[in-house]
């Protein structure tokens, strides 16, 4: 009699206590999901933060240096691009592209002492260099964010419970080597 | 171990941290009341209920306002954007980095190179800056900065070490003021006899042994935790050299920071006391070529 109450005791611990590891590593994949999205939320800020000042930025420095033709079609271009990039991937490429553009654009304006030396464009280019390391800073956030996701919904247990409440993995904001790096800009 | 151990430990210990002081406090009212009272146990027990009301109180002011308490103290001013935009956005950026909010940004009007943070949690933190910084040292340099700073922000560090600058503070005071009471007015029952005399001498060791522990408490507080921040620092800035450099101009620059106290040093970035003086004894940081040595080998 007592052995049965007993095994039926034992039995019923065993129940409960995979049931609240069930529960606890559940919601903790919530939790780790969530903040996956909410760092996506960040790149997108930044990157549109960026989108909007690209508009102003070409138009101080189109004030001063209107011959440089080629630079503004080009920042245009990536700006667009960016702007049509629907996909992770294809963001990553697109940001890296008007990284690469804005890079140009910042060089010719070593070119014009005047256009320098000016306020506006100063705080403009404070402002992207700005924006520029809060990319690198939440596409960083983001994929450590991944990377935990990621590692929790591959390693056993947690796996079987990944599998049984369809919890996918995610693809990492990919950038090239040289482009970890915000973009160096001189205000010295 | 990962972070949120870390996090979780910090709480604890500024729980456990808080009621250390509180039975310190307790004892310190108990001698008080035997010095005080003779041998009357109600004096002595309503010396313990004040001394534990006390300490209740201050918890929860060093809990609460301590962070006002320590930008009060720094004269710590709010950054603007027109002046401190490259200091603003490496907060702002940092702050995405660590995933906590951005928190309120500050400005000390002093010219050493230093820095600190404070506040109950990260909803509830301050970064400051001092105006030396900002001028002396270059955005990656700052940015090091930031985020060895921004690292104690995320794991709770700055709320132990918050909770710190107003109980320190307190015990010194306390104890101070009993000693020169008794420097005064003490002994009034002067001819109660030989026990009376060792109670005197207890309370008077008790009341200069309380602010030397304290102050031990804070110094093993703090100095593990300047390693680690350097370390995570690096981690969210992913640039170790930036914050080694920056360690390495304060090395090099004579400032002191003038708008630190006894009860604020252990917040700071770099020991705010430079070398030869006396503070140095009770250093709260560990030496600036350790910290660059470990960063470099990063």
């Amino acid at each position: 009699m007592i052995g049965e109450i007993m095994i039926e005791w034992i039995i019923t611990i065993v129940v409960v206590v995979i049931l609240l590891i069930l529960i606890l590593m559940y919601n903790r994949f919530v939790v780790l999901r969530n903040r996956i999205d909410n760092a996506w939320a960040q790149i997108d800020v930044q990157l549109k933060r960026r989108f909007d000042l690209i508009p102003n930025l070409v138009e101080t420095v189109k004030g001063y240096a209107k011959h440089e033709k080629k630079v503004f079609t080009e920042v245009t271009k990536a700006r667009t691009a960016l702007m049509e990039a629907k996909t992770i991937p294809e963001k990553a490429k697109a940001n890296n592209m008007l990284s690469e553009t804005l890079k140009s654009l910042f060089a010719v304006a070593e070119n014009y002492p005047k256009l320098e030396a000016s306020e506006n464009f100063r705080m403009l280019q404070e402002e992207l260099s700005g924006t520029e390391s809060k990319i690198a800073y939440s596409r960083q956030a983001y994929n450590d964010s991944v990377l935990s996701y990621n590692n929790g919904i591959q390693m056993f247990p947690g796996s079987v419970i990944a599998g049984m409440f369809s919890f996918k993995q995610r693809d990492f904001f990919k950038t090239e080597e040289k482009e970890a790096q915000p973009v160096k800009v001189q205000f010295e | 171990m990962n972070a949120f151990d870390e996090v979780a430990k910090n709480k604890l210990k500024s729980y456990l941290l808080m009621f250390l002081f509180a039975l310190i406090l307790i004892g310190l009212g108990y001698v008080f009341g035997m010095v005080y009272g003779g041998g009357n146990s109600f004096i002595i027990y309503s010396f313990m209920l004040i001394a534990f009301i006390i300490s209740v109180l201050m918890a929860l002011a060093s809990y609460f306002w301590g962070d006002k308490a320590a930008l009060e103290i720094s004269k710590a001013r709010p950054a603007n954007r027109r002046e401190h935009a490259h200091y603003i956005n490496s907060v702002e950026g940092l702050a995405i980095a660590a995933q906590v909010p951005v928190p309120k940004i500050y400005v000390i009007p002093d010219q050493s190179i230093n820095a600190f943070a404070t506040g109950r949690d990260p909803e509830h933190a301050s970064v400051a800056v001092t105006e030396g910084a900002l001028k002396k040292l270059n955005r990656v340099e700052l940015e090091g900065v930031i985020a060895h700073e921004m690292s104690h922000v995320k794991n709770y560090d700055m709320r132990l070490m918050t909770v710190t600058v107003i109980l320190v503070g307190l015990i010194a005071l306390l104890s101070d003021l009993f000693i020169r009471s008794m420097w005064f007015g003490g002994g009034r029952d002067g001819d109660n006899g030989k026990g009376n005399t060792v109670i005197l001498l207890v309370g008077i060791a008790l009341a200069i042994l309380a602010p030397i522990v304290a102050e031990l408490i804070k110094l093993a507080i703090s100095r593990k935790r300047e390693y680690a921040a350097d370390a995570s620092g690096a981690v969210l800035s992913r640039h170790p050299q930036g914050l080694a450099d920056a360690l390495k101009k304060i090395k090099k620059d004579s400032e002191e920071t003038k708008l630190a106290t006894k009860a604020t040093a252990h917040l700071y970035f770099s020991n705010p006391f430079k070398k030869g003086s006396f503070s140095n004894l009770f250093s709260t940081h560990p030496p600036l070529d350790e910290r660059i040595r470990k960063l470099e080998a990063m």
